[in-house]
């Protein structure tokens, strides 16, 4: 009796032809469960989808509207955290990656990082409220804010401000961590071959490193906005909602994700219709979003 | 050597000198100011704990360490406990884990051995994009045709067949409501597959060809390979990957919160509504009114930030450990 045909070896290929068949059970089972939402979302929201949704206001009960405040409201927020705190995580990236490198503090600043990265959302938005909302007139903040910007204070109150806020916290360390990861990729030599022309290190940084790490940088602010697009629930308690058409950021603004949450959740059958309308707009944002970082994305060695 | 000396003294004019000073300056101001967005990232951090421990404060002082181990949860009398809360968080993620770490795992061995190879990348991709859909989705998803979806189909029959027999008929039984505990967990899971997934192929892909073939080369099965050779090899990626999505699960906000039902009862079903940390949050913060209810949710949060820092922490670290490995090995 040959080996192949002995029991233990049969026994083994069975084992194994067994629990591989197990394992694309499993990856036919996991992925079906993503095309089946998928699916629903793009069938649900298509039907809900018109021109009606990109003009008119989000309505009051029991009248026709679209989310046109709410699209503006995200695109506001989402444009300005990505302004503002882009600059800052490329600095932070740039001193862990040129500077910091092994130091201590570059290690404590990269550890922090890594968990603001994957901390809940909905701390960002507490943080956020106790800073900014739930401060009193009387606090030094407000009387800060108040004499500087006068009657366009927003401390005190729910505000697009905050909304922007909260938002900067969950791109910061985005940005942070792809920049410093791409700055990384930079070869050594370009580095060096700078520094012997005589450039100063921070010349060598801005005209040369910079440079190079320019796709992937801007592949890390892609999916940035990509991740904060989405982003229900921070908002919920900084920026709230606002069912009119809105410019004041001292004001509360309107948002695609936190409309979806109230009108999905609320008793209304054309609630719901608007509500799979925003998640269409908000899922094929992210999705072109993605697939253009994708694309840009330098490849890795 | 009188070249060097020469060249030495072509360098030193005054416009070098101020050029290189100038250049000095320059580059402490930008080295700087590097630092000060470094000090940012950290300011953030320790702003958050502050925070979270400033908004909390009135509800410590009037709860101290009972409000970990208290199930009441009533506004109009200002008493509150987080255990429900904390539980639900712990068993959502504990069942959604148990679902997403086995199937997770499974894809990740479909995708490096089993799929074609012109296939693979085109998966692989769609995974990853997966992964980076809102958590709002999926809970739209759950309210509106998952969770009647379940409650028809699964939940009702299920409730039936198990109404007599013993243990069973608690942990399933009730009326099926369709949200509930158990929904959010389902929900949770599918969320967090995609991360897991696509962050276990990674690792395995990092496993050395040679180490593959020498195992086939002793005559292993290809799940032998997988089992024995693989898996071991890419352990800590794997355990520091499910943690990270573990991190994820128990934070996660809205595609729980549309599903679990919100209530502040431990039952004893898993098919009973109950609630999550994040999901009492969601659900009760712009309706807080009094001078404890606000302070109680921001300690569910700080609760809940403290919870997913030890794991997210354990996560870096083993993952950090993971990255020194590979980078001695090459």
């Amino acid at each position: 009796m040959s080996v192949v045909n002995s029991g233990l070896y049969m026994r083994r290929k069975f084992r194994s032809t067994a629990l591989l068949t197990l394992s694309v059970v499993a990856a036919v089972f996991g992925i079906d469960w993503l095309f089946f939402i998928l699916g629903a979302l793009f069938y649900n929201g298509f039907t809900s989808l018109d021109l009606k949704v990109f003009t008119s206001m989000t309505p009051p009960p029991g009248d026709d509207g679209g989310l046109a405040n709410a699209i503006f409201g995200s695109v506001v927020m989402s444009g300005l955290a990505v302004l503002l705190a882009t600059p800052i995580g490329l600095l932070a990236g740039t001193y862990l990656a040129e500077y910091g490198r092994y130091g201590r503090l570059a290690f404590f600043v990269r550890f922090v990082n890594d968990i603001l990265l994957s901390a809940p959302s909905i701390i960002t938005g507490l943080f956020i409220y106790v800073l900014v909302v739930y401060q009193t007139p009387a606090s030094y903040g407000t009387k800060l804010c108040t004499a500087v910007l006068g009657s366009n204070c927003f401390m005190g109150h729910f505000s697009a401000v905050a909304g922007v806020l909260s938002l900067m916290v969950i791109v910061i360390p985005v940005v942070v961590r792809t920049s410093e990861n791409m700055l990384l990729l930079v070869p050594n030599g370009l580095r060096e071959a700078a520094a012997a022309l005589g450039a100063p290190r921070s010349s060598v940084i801005r005209t040369v490193t910079w440079r190079a790490a320019r796709a992937g940088i801007v592949t890390g602010v892609l999916l940035a906005v990509a991740r904060i697009s989405g982003e229900t629930a921070p908002l919920l308690f900084t920026a709230l909602n606002n069912n009119f058409w809105s410019t004041d950021l001292s004001q509360p603004i309107a948002s695609l994700p936190v409309v979806i949450y109230l009108y999905a959740t609320s008793a209304y059958e054309y609630w719901h219709r608007l509500a799979w309308a925003g998640a269409l707009l908000i899922t094929a944002t992210v999705l072109t979003i993605s697939i253009i970082a994708r694309l840009l994305q330098p490849k890795r060695s | 050597m009188a070249d060097a000396a020469l060249v030495e003294q072509m360098l030193s004019t005054p416009e070098r000198a101020a050029a290189v000073a100038k250049g000095g300056a320059r580059d402490a101001r930008f080295r700087a100011l590097t630092f000060s967005a470094a000090l940012v990232v950290v300011l953030v951090f320790i702003g958050v704990m502050a925070s979270l421990i400033d908004g909390a404060m009135p509800a410590i002082r009037a709860f101290g360490w009972s409000f970990i181990t208290s199930t009441a949860w009533n506004p109009v009398t200002e008493k509150f406990g987080a255990l429900p809360s904390i539980y639900g968080t712990l068993v959502t993620s504990f069942l959604a884990m148990l679902l997403a770490v086995p199937i997770g795992i499974g894809i990740a061995i479909f995708l490096t051995e089993i799929c074609p190879r012109p296939l693979r990348r085109p998966i692989g991709t769609a995974i990853e994009l997966l992964a980076g859909i809102p958590s709002i989705i999926y809970g739209i998803w759950g309210l509106f045709i998952f969770a009647p979806w379940f409650q028809v189909h699964v939940q009702t029959p299920f409730v039936d067949a198990v109404a007599d027999i013993p243990y069973l008929q608690d942990i399933f039984g009730g009326p099926p409501y369709g949200i509930g505990l158990f929904t959010a967990a389902l929900i949770l899971s599918i969320m967090i597959l995609p991360f897991i997934s696509s962050v276990t192929r990674d690792v395995f892909e990092t496993v050395p060809p040679m180490l593959k073939e020498a195992a086939y080369g002793l005559g292993c099965t290809t799940w032998e390979v997988m089992w024995r050779v693989v898996l071991p090899f890419a352990r800590t990626g794997v355990v520091g990957g499910a943690m990270l999505a573990l991190g994820r699960a128990l934070g996660e906000t809205m595609a729980v919160t549309f599903v679990i039902g919100n209530d502040h009862h431990i039952h004893e079903s898993l098919f009973a509504p109950a609630t999550t940390i994040s999901a009492s949050i969601a659900n009760e913060f712009t309706e807080a009114v009094g001078d404890l209810y606000t302070p109680a949710l921001i300690e569910l949060g700080l609760i809940l930030f403290f919870v997913t820092f030890v794991v997210l922490a354990g996560a870096q670290l083993m993952l950090y450990a993971l990255e020194r490995r590979a980078g001695g090995a090459s």
